[in-house]
């Protein structure tokens, strides 16, 4: 992708996610206190999550893949459920992927 | 209201900006990782300031999606921010033009979470000035400080970014699946959903195209439920 298409990406979602901001200080309540409305917005975050995770962990372009990826995963899910705090997840993660990298290469 | 309870406020939130912000340097990574460079990195960090959303916007770019389905992604994850903001008017009465401007740019989830536990109106505004300040202090400087380190990777160190930027999307997801979240079995089953159809349609739409469908998956979270209080 071209500098100026990432530019134009860039500067739209910024200015998009500050609208959004916004609008929540500036419409009136019962827009957004819409009961389905309100359903919508809160599992939208776990839906979009849960893909990127998937994505991120389990895809290399239109491929499905296993690497060392999934091992960073694995640890991550671990310290994440012993209540490690954000950066030592990442760390741990960080670490056992570049274990497996040069385990296998 | 004592000065200890200010005190303990400032710090409580200048606290949680300090943790929050250490995380900007998984991002500015993980936006070196997918091709910007560092002043679009710096600016998303600066301009957009809503972690999940930045996160989404280059973890699309760089799995190969366009800049459509990066944008669309982002926009989609900052629609909570809007259900935040009216949550916060009660709380901070935003004042003028101008002070609405400047408040929208710091309301996230911590300023948020920050604001709602404060005790009285007072403490809520002082919680969401000191942890909005910290955090954006911390996160745009560790955003430039990961962005510089990641250019430098190579060999296993590079494969340890690769596994960092997953680990990086659970650890934003893990909080809505712990016990305590409200209707934490549903935003689990929700998330499974959106992996289960991402993966699915990975090898059969355009990259980035499976993350904006994934959102089908609130389906699976059915009808509103009778009117409760849902905090954040």
């Amino acid at each position: 992708m071209s500098g100026t298409a990432l530019w134009v990406a860039v500067l739209a979602a910024s200015i998009g996610c500050y609208l959004l901001k916004l609008a929540g200080l500036s419409v009136p309540p019962s827009w957004v206190e819409q009961p389905w409305v309100a359903r919508i917005v809160d599992f939208v975050p776990a839906a979009l999550l849960g893909a990127l995770v998937a994505v991120q962990a389990f895809t290399s372009g239109q491929q499905l893949v296993i690497d060392g990826r999934l091992a960073g995963l694995a640890v991550a899910a671990v310290a994440l459920a012993l209540r490690a705090p954000f950066i030592v997840v990442l760390v741990l993660a960080g670490a056992a992927g570049a274990l497996v990298h040069v385990l296998w290469a | 209201m004592s000065s200890a309870v200010r005190s303990a406020t400032v710090r409580d939130a200048i606290g949680l900006g300090l943790a929050v912000g250490l995380y900007g340097a998984a991002f500015g990574a993980a936006a070196d990782a997918a091709g910007l460079n560092l002043w679009q990195t710096v600016t998303l960090s600066a301009l957009m300031f809503t972690g999940a959303s930045q996160f989404a916007l280059v973890g699309v770019l760089g799995a190969g999606g366009s800049a459509l389905a990066a944008v669309g992604s982002a926009l989609l994850l900052g629609t909570r921010n809007t259900v935040y903001g009216v949550r916060l008017v009660p709380l901070l009465k935003p004042r003028g033009v101008l002070r609405r401007l400047g408040t929208a740019h710091w309301v996230i989830d911590e300023t948020t979470a920050l604001s709602i536990a404060a005790p009285d109106r007072g403490l809520a505004r002082l919680a969401f000035l000191t942890g909005g300040g910290s955090i954006f202090l911390t996160w745009n400087l560790m955003t430039v400080v990961g962005a510089l380190g990641a250019a430098a990777l190579t060999g296993p160190a590079l494969a340890a970014l690769d596994a960092v930027v997953p680990a990086a999307f659970l650890a934003l997801l893990w909080p809505r699946l712990r016990s305590g979240f409200p209707e934490a079995a549903v935003q689990r089953r929700v998330a499974a959903g959106g992996a289960v159809v991402a993966l699915g349609l990975t090898p059969v739409v355009p990259a980035g195209v499976q993350v904006i469908a994934a959102v089908v998956a609130v389906a699976l979270a059915g009808r509103p439920r009778p009117r409760q209080e849902v905090s954040t």
